[in-house]
């Protein structure tokens, strides 16, 4: 089996977690920025964050045969010091020179603030500005359903970005179909406890047209299985599906969406 | 029992093949939850606004139709549709603490 780890926050995990993705099939990995779990003081904590990201995991990865990709931004969790996030905003577009870098992302809201959403914005007219691809994080568990529906309202009010170069990930049962009906692409995270299980997961693909979905396991630095998306394919494979149906949602459309962006080389070419 | 309605996207399967994949562990979920409502029993204190939230959401598992996941988030989320001023906290809880 082959697939893309389109979400992973790599900085938090071990060389081990690489061997064992590797060992499992993944083929190549996507790391948007992040928060790191306490609010970084000042910009220079970003910039030292988004070298890491263009830099460093990049050769990580490559121990392991793994290409490795990044998205950058201010994590809304840092949203709210409107200071921080314009120094911050000033630093990405000399990284996005970056031959690895496909977009903008993880941005997006935690709470549903109003600075969140001037943050959102600011972020959202760069991308334009840039040309970039956008990675969407929703807000965790009672926030999500609002949160999402703030975000999509604010992409569809810029009026230039295209739903199609967006996902909007994290979705669940009650926003997967809003979702997917305004033409975004919609990522589900898979973990343990919050967000989705492997076993959702494949319920809520049964229920909808998967052709624009992607399937993530985050892993970050909390409660978190950097082999979630083999588990979830394993998952359809014990309910029936098809070796080609498994292929096409753990690893052709992820491809399909990042190869938007004329850094992201499909492994499978490059083999 | 209701009517079965198979998604297009799910391949043919009886309900007796989902009960063999998926039973011991809905049934080990279930005796886990009986479990946490013993435990709260048994400790001091009010309700918290979550076991709350889980409380109003147990008439849900029994309702008829499919979509009960979604029934459930949503009966957890914020309502409202505007932006907040500002955050007391950067974490969520799980369940809107307005839910009555």
């Amino acid at each position: 089996m082959r697939y893309i780890e389109p979400h992973g926050h790599m900085v938090s995990r071990t060389t081990d977690d690489y061997q064992a993705m590797a060992l499992a099939g993944c083929a190549a990995i996507c790391e948007p920025a992040f928060w790191a779990g306490f609010d970084r003081k000042s910009a220079d904590g970003f910039y030292d964050y988004f070298c890491q990201l263009t830099q460093i995991e990049p050769k990580r990865a490559a121990k392991y045969g793994l290409p490795h990709y990044s998205w950058l931004c201010i994590n809304p969790k840092e949203s709210e010091d409107m200071a921080l996030a314009a120094d911050v905003l000033a630093l990405i577009p000399e990284f996005l020179k970056a031959p690895t870098v496909l977009g903008i992302g993880e941005i997006g809201l935690n709470k549903n603030t109003r600075n969140e959403m001037k943050v959102l914005e600011q972020h959202i007219a760069l991308a334009v500005q840039y040309d970039q691809m956008i990675l969407v994080h929703t807000p965790h568990l009672e926030d999500k359903r609002k949160g999402t529906r703030l975000i999509m309202d604010c992409l569809k009010a810029n009026g230039v970005v295209k739903p199609e170069r967006v996902i909007i990930d994290h979705v669940e049962e009650h926003t997967i179909h809003d979702v997917l009906d305004q033409g975004f692409w919609a990522g589900i995270t898979l973990y343990p406890e919050s967000k989705s299980t492997p076993v959702r997961a494949v319920d809520m693909i049964e229920s909808v047209s998967a052709q624009r979905v992607w399937l993530n396991s985050a892993c970050d630095w909390g409660h978190s299985d950097p082999l979630s998306v083999p588990k979830a394919a394993q998952e359809m494979r014990r309910r029936g599906h098809s070796a080609a149906a498994i292929d096409r949602l753990v690893y052709g459309n992820p491809v399909k969406f990042l190869s938007q962006s004329p850094r992201f080389q499909d492994p499978a070419a490059q083999a | 029992m209701s009517t079965p309605q198979p998604h297009p996207g799910a391949p043919a399967r009886t309900r007796e093949q989902v009960a063999d994949l998926h039973f011991m562990d809905a049934r080990y979920k279930l005796l886990d939850l009986a479990a946490f409502l013993d435990r709260l029993d048994r400790a001091a204190g009010g309700e918290d606004h979550r076991v709350r939230g889980l409380r109003a959401a147990l008439p849900l598992l029994l309702e008829k139709d499919e979509g009960r996941v979604a029934r459930i988030l949503n009966l957890w989320s914020d309502p409202s549709v505007e932006p907040i001023a500002k955050a007391d906290t950067k974490a969520a809880s799980g369940v809107w603490p307005g839910l009555k």
